[in-house]
């Protein structure tokens, strides 16, 4: 039986890997395409024939009729240009064995015309030959000649080279376990850092706007209410229709009102608004501070002697650990309201729903929801500004830290809710 | 003066140019004519409209009057394609490089090679290294924008702007923030490309020594009276210039005596 489920699983694997991969397969050809037919807008033609041309952006004709040709003669001592130089043209062809040392002098009485590609293919051979700005560049065209003495006047910074180190498995095993270790004492430094200018805070010596703190407030309490009052009516929604199939089996449809009171209240309220926190509010932190922090903003707090973490964590700290716990009870009510709508709809009087959920909640289960929500609060709120504060000085770094943001805090609400539900299974409550 | 007369051959022509946001008028009626070879330069105080009229030239902003030309084509009035074919022939370096921070300096230059040329990846690494070598940052390709220094950027979005090989290269601020040396050398760098491609170059700037330096022709925006205040090549408005604002602009405050030749 199980072994029949695993091989139909399998297939579907496979089908959807297949599907995948033709999906970009053909992404790709038409992204190739794409490219080969747009390489050939504006055309025109060449407006001098013979003498040096730079084809700036344009295409000449004289690029299909003179192909490209570069001949190594003499041994390597002279080197002889011929055709036209464009990268629309077909593919230079290279003669002889280019030698190890700069040629002596050029031909380039059949050179037609040029772009980037012929001083690139002169250059790439320069360098490997230790050409240097003086020359001898004989017989080149003068505005080629002054193109390479540009190009080589300053000498190739060969030391700092960031190039692709040895990909060592061991050195990669390393690298990793570091960065790992590093995020760990990171995290707890943060942590702990927040609970001092918690300290701080508590006996008046924190430093911030009121305004930043009310602002804050604003955004990640009454502007999150819409979105929370729809997502939780739908999951009190969800488990009112879930309860009421299972439970009219047993001809106990009324304890519906049970089950979305107590799942609610214990869990799914509290777990959903803290998803939706994080999504919204820890996101929204990250970037705000390590947009903050690519423009040296937070640079600038820091020479004005302003402590960068009380003034912009410690408001977003404090606001999201305030208006987590309301929001929750919102959320709380709302769910309710959802699932006892499932029942008014089964048949279920509302008064009777209503006096049922009243029977099944205690305040302790009531308060338990709202005591996990401030660890919650706290928790999203540490994961957006770690990672927004510790976030790289360019744009990608931000849209990075904003995912690492969501990822983590996601990940911190679920494990401290395991650890929660453990602790109260031990409790008892 | 001699730009008003009939040009040779104009590559950009700005005619009763009018740029404004919303209601307010930035600058109204400018008339110019940017040759081939030529160095043109945008100056003019702080906020008069510099940056924003390279932004017109360029098609990120629209005029709110009047029309922008390239080789005697409309670039105002053209559709899509056509300005899509006419974008391809300037390249712009942005105030601060605008690199994209996500990508090495390399694959930055590389990025408009591979999208629009079919060149093998072998020829875009040689044209890359090229490019770079031609603004003096040979060996710096793996580095991402964030390593490097601010001039190191800017060279390196210049080197951007002559991916594709544009004859037309915009340049915002191309020295400012730089050391004198490293402004004297961009300065000498474009120069010489103007002279070996035979590029026109348009740059938007109030470094003074430059100015001189470099522009064969410029434009001066009045923050007064929201116009151009003159047009022609720095040096001789610098000391014949008929308008007062301009000659102070251009001698730093002190102002010359009109039509008094200094020299």
């Amino acid at each position: 039986m199980f072994s029949h489920y695993f091989t139909l699983f399998q297939g579907c694997c496979y089908r959807v890997c297949e599907i995948w991969s033709r999906f970009f397969s053909e992404a790709a050809i038409f992204f190739e395409t794409g490219r080969a037919s747009g390489g050939a807008a504006g055309a025109e033609a060449l407006l001098a024939a013979g003498g040096f041309r730079w084809h700036g952006g344009r295409v000449p004709d004289s690029a299909s009729t003179f192909p490209p040709r570069a001949s190594w003669q003499q041994g390597g001592r002279v080197l002889r240009l011929e055709g036209s130089w464009h990268r629309d043209a077909p593919a230079p062809v290279i003669e002889g064995s280019p030698p190890a040392a700069m040629p002596e002098r050029y031909e380039a009485e059949g050179l037609r015309g040029f772009d980037s590609t012929l001083p690139a293919f002169l250059l790439a051979h320069a360098r490997t030959a230790g050409g240097a700005a003086a020359g001898p560049w004989q017989g080149l065209p003068e505005n080629l000649r002054g193109l390479m003495e540009l190009a080589l006047s300053v000498p190739e910074k060969d030391d700092a080279r960031s190039g692709p180190q040895k990909k060592s498995g061991l050195r990669e095993l390393g690298r990793r376990t570091l960065q790992v270790w590093q995020a760990a004492r990171d995290a707890v430094e943060f942590t702990g850092e927040s609970v001092l200018a918690l300290g701080r805070f508590a006996t008046g010596r924190a430093r911030f706007r009121a305004r930043d703190f009310w602002e804050v407030l604003q955004q990640c309490g009454a502007e999150a209410l819409p979105i929370v009052a729809l997502i939780s009516f739908l999951v009190g929604l969800i488990l009112g229709f879930v309860g009421n199939v299972q439970l009219t089996n047993f001809g106990a449809n009324i304890f519906v009102a049970d089950l979305v009171a107590i799942a609610m209240v214990r869990e799914m309220g509290v777990m959903m608004t803290a998803i939706i926190m994080s999504g919204r509010t820890g996101a929204a932190f990250a970037a705000h501070l390590g947009s903050m922090k690519a423009n040296e903003e937070i640079d600038a707090l820091r020479t004005f002697g302003l402590q960068p973490f009380d003034f912009l964590v410690l408001p977003r700290l404090l606001a999201l650990v305030l208006m987590m716990p309301l929001l929750t009870v919102y959320s709380n009510v709302i769910g309710i309201l959802g699932g006892m709508v499932v029942g008014i709809s089964v048949g279920i009087p509302p008064v009777l729903y209503w006096n049922e959920t009243l029977l099944s909640l205690t305040m302790t289960t009531a308060s338990l929801g709202v005591m996990k929500s401030f660890f919650f609060g706290a928790a999203i709120a540490i994961c957006g500004c770690m990672t927004g504060m510790n976030a790289g000085r360019s744009s990608a770094a931000v849209g990075e830290a904003t995912t690492r943001a969501v990822v983590a805090s996601i990940t911190v609400v679920i494990v401290l809710d395991s650890a929660f539900a453990a602790i109260f299974t031990i409790l008892d409550i | 003066m001699s730009a008003a007369a009939q040009p040779p051959k104009a590559r950009i022509s700005a005619r009763s140019l009018t740029m404004a946001y919303g209601s307010f008028v930035v600058m109204r009626d400018l008339e110019f004519d940017i040759r081939e070879r030529d160095i043109f330069i945008i100056m003019g105080g702080s906020g008069c409209g510099k940056s924003t009229l390279l932004r017109h030239l360029i098609g990120l902003r629209e005029p709110a009057q009047g029309e922008v030309f390239y080789d005697g084509e409309s670039f105002t009035r053209a559709g899509e394609a056509e300005r899509e074919r006419l974008t391809r022939r300037f390249g712009v370096m942005y105030q601060s490089g605008a690199l994209w921070s996500s990508l090495t300096i390399a694959e930055n230059v590389a990025l408009p090679l591979e999208e629009f040329t079919t060149l093998p990846a072998r020829t875009v690494r040689d044209i890359v290294s090229y490019k770079l070598s031609l603004v003096g940052l040979a060996g710096f390709e793996d580095f991402y924008p964030s390593q490097v220094s601010g001039g190191m950027n800017k060279r390196a979005g210049i080197a951007r702007a002559m991916a594709l090989d544009p004859d037309i290269l915009f340049l915002d601020e191309p020295s400012a923030g730089l050391d004198p040396l490293s402004a004297r050398r961009l300065d000498d760098l474009i120069l010489r490309l103007r002279d070996s491609l035979g590029s026109t170059f348009v740059i938007v700037t109030h470094e003074l020594a430059s100015i001189f330096a470099i522009g064969s022709n410029s434009i001066f925006l009045d923050t007064d009276t929201r116009a151009q205040g003159a047009i022609g090549p720095p040096c001789f408005l610098r000391d014949h210039s008929e308008s007062a604002t301009v000659r102070r602009f251009l001698n730093r405050g002190e102002e010359g005596a009109p039509g008094k030749p200094a020299s």
